[in-house]
């Protein structure tokens, strides 16, 4: 079951530490090589992009300046993971990074699953945590 | 769900996330694979026991992670207690644990190296088929036996024997913690591999059968297949295997129809191929070809990669398909392989090229057990118009096919051949 993380902060101001990018490079490192991090990334300010909008049947384009938005997007990555808890218990781990390493931040990571084509599969492993 | 079963979910669930982590660590500072393994499940076992009543803490990767610690210095402890009665004094046993390399420290500039040894170890030849499957999907994907058993269907007595077995093979073999290098690194890739494919398979034999665990099987091997893409980027054939895996799981959705029965490939939907996944695999493919892959799972891969490409039956490069299962059958001499061969054979010359080959398969006795080959011909005789032979061939095929679903398909085309038989 495939999950995309986006981190918003409503500090954009707030850049990641030396210590905090080292941790979460350490913790992407990982989950690569135990084959469940597919991709990640940070985003650049909305400066270096721009926005296509349609409103009332128009096409417009923003390409700048931007009002600062109330919740800015930093960045992304997409985990293969289970089921949802796991997927809930691996975002802990990467916010709890955050809280370590970046002092009086906040944020939010916010947890989406894929959605699937094809008849409903099955993702959930479910089995009772019978440890043996 | 009663809170009780709520809360060992999400303790398997977190400590799942964490098992990387603490084998890699654990097997770093014990330099024991499967000791590692034995702590990092003790942990679960700890948390499952513990958390219930004092909630999940806070930070549980690191209170997984310092009883999981605690416990392997214990263990230290105690064999360094019984060589010391073999002459080693109190006080370097002392120096040494505080010498001891802080795991984790440790780890930073390691981990690939302790994956790779995690997955050398539980894949090791010297252990069954079986016994490495379930090795590695403890070891790698942090399965537990009851999972492993339920994906293979086995009773949990059969399979925990089975991992406690081949954990004493790899112990007195002396064989918990080594990597292969050099050349041996290639041979001993083709022993994980093995493994991967096999659990894949096994996966995809099953893909939405009676029990729904066994699916789950396709996605630990390809989680696997990455770990080793990631692990040895240098080797064709770890690119090669996940591009079959990836390439074949592709058609996940469209193998069955609503009423769960299979689909074959030429009549599947394939707006339903995953198209996403058919370009990861494609990537993969490449990557294996820039690497001078033409090794067993390569040459499958790009098998598979002419289907994935191809928009019909009739935009199917099939003499392509016919010549790489030429190269594939000089790699490996395998009646299977011959099959395929006759399928494609008879898709690009008729049915009649194809009936040919699987006469002789038949004539030599290697593959009379197999429902596929009673199948194909079947499918040939049809084609033909020697309709009563292909029914007695479909029957046939029922008869040997070990699937339930596989077989309804079989007799629903042993009537369809006696249909067609009748004026």
């Amino acid at each position: 079951m495939r999950f995309m993380y986006i981190v918003t902060s409503p500090q954009p101001q707030i850049g990641p530490t030396p210590a905090l990018l080292e941790a979460v490079g350490k913790l992407a490192e990982r989950e690569i090589k135990a084959g469940r991090m597919l991709d990640t990334g940070g985003l650049m300010p909305l400066a270096a992009g721009a926005q296509v909008h349609i409103a009332d049947g128009k096409l417009s384009v923003t390409d700048g300046p931007f009002v600062e938005a109330k919740e800015v997007i930093g960045g992304y990555a997409i985990f293969e993971l289970r089921d949802r808890d796991e997927a809930l218990a691996m975002a802990r781990e990467f916010m709890q990074l955050h809280l370590e390493h970046l002092p009086g931040w906040n944020g939010t990571c916010e947890v989406r699953a894929f959605a699937t084509q094809g008849p409903p599969q099955v993702h959930d492993i479910g089995c009772n945590a019978a440890a043996g | 769900m009663p809170p009780q079963a709520e809360i060992e979910r999400l303790i398997l669930a977190t400590w799942r996330v964490e098992q990387p982590r603490l084998m890699t660590s654990l097997s770093r500072m014990l330099r024991d694979v499967p000791v590692a393994e034995d702590f990092t499940q003790d942990a679960l076992v700890a948390a499952l026991q513990h958390w219930p009543s004092t909630g999940v803490p806070d930070n549980p990767g690191a209170w997984l992670m310092a009883t999981a610690k605690r416990r392997a210095f214990d263990h230290l402890r105690q064999r360094r207690m019984i060589a010391r009665k073999h002459g080693l004094i109190a006080g370097d046993m002392e120096r040494e644990q505080q010498a001891m390399p802080d795991p984790d420290a440790a780890l930073d500039d390691e981990i690939g190296d302790e994956m790779l040894r995690l997955v050398f170890t539980a894949c090791h030849p010297l252990l069954s088929r079986e016994a490495r499957a379930a090795l590695a999907l403890r070891m790698i994907c942090g399965l537990t036996t009851a999972e492993i058993a339920r994906a293979f269907l086995l009773s949990d007595a059969t399979v925990a024997q089975r991992i406690v077995r081949a954990k004493r093979t790899l112990s007195e073999a002396g064989l918990h913690y080594e990597t292969p290098r050099g050349e041996q690194l290639s041979v001993r890739l083709a022993s994980v591999c093995e493994v991967v494919y096999l659990v894949f398979n096994e996966g995809y034999v099953a893909a939405h059968g009676d029990d729904w665990h066994r699916p789950q099987l396709c996605n630990e091997a390809l989680r696997m297949g990455r770990v080793l893409t990631a692990l040895a980027p240098q080797q064709p054939e770890t690119h090669g295997l996940l591009a079959l895996m990836e390439l074949n799981a592709s058609r996940m959705a469209a193998r069955v129809d609503a009423r769960g029965a299979p689909v074959l490939l030429m009549d599947q939907n394939r707006a339903l191929w995953d198209q996403l996944q058919i370009s990861r695999g494609l990537r993969a493919l490449a990557r294996a070809r820039a690497l001078g892959g033409t090794g067993f799972y390569a040459l499958q891969a790009a098998i598979v990669a002419c289907h994935a490409q191809a928009r019909g039956r009739e935009d199917t490069d099939w003499r392509r398909i016919a010549a790489l299962y030429d190269e594939l059958a000089r790699l490996v001499s395998s009646p299977v392989i011959e099959l395929n061969r006759a399928v494609a054979i008879g898709m690009a010359e008729g049915a009649g090229a194809g009936l040919a080959i699987v006469e002789r398969i038949a004539e030599s006795g290697a593959l009379n057990t197999y429902h596929l080959l009673s199948s194909v011909r079947g499918d040939f005789l049809f084609k033909l118009g020697r309709h009563c032979e292909a029914r007695a061939a479909f029957e046939q095929a029922a008869g040997l096919a070990g699937n339930r679903r596989e077989a309804e398909f079989l007799l629903r085309r042993a009537a369809e051949a006696a249909a067609a038989a009748s004026p």
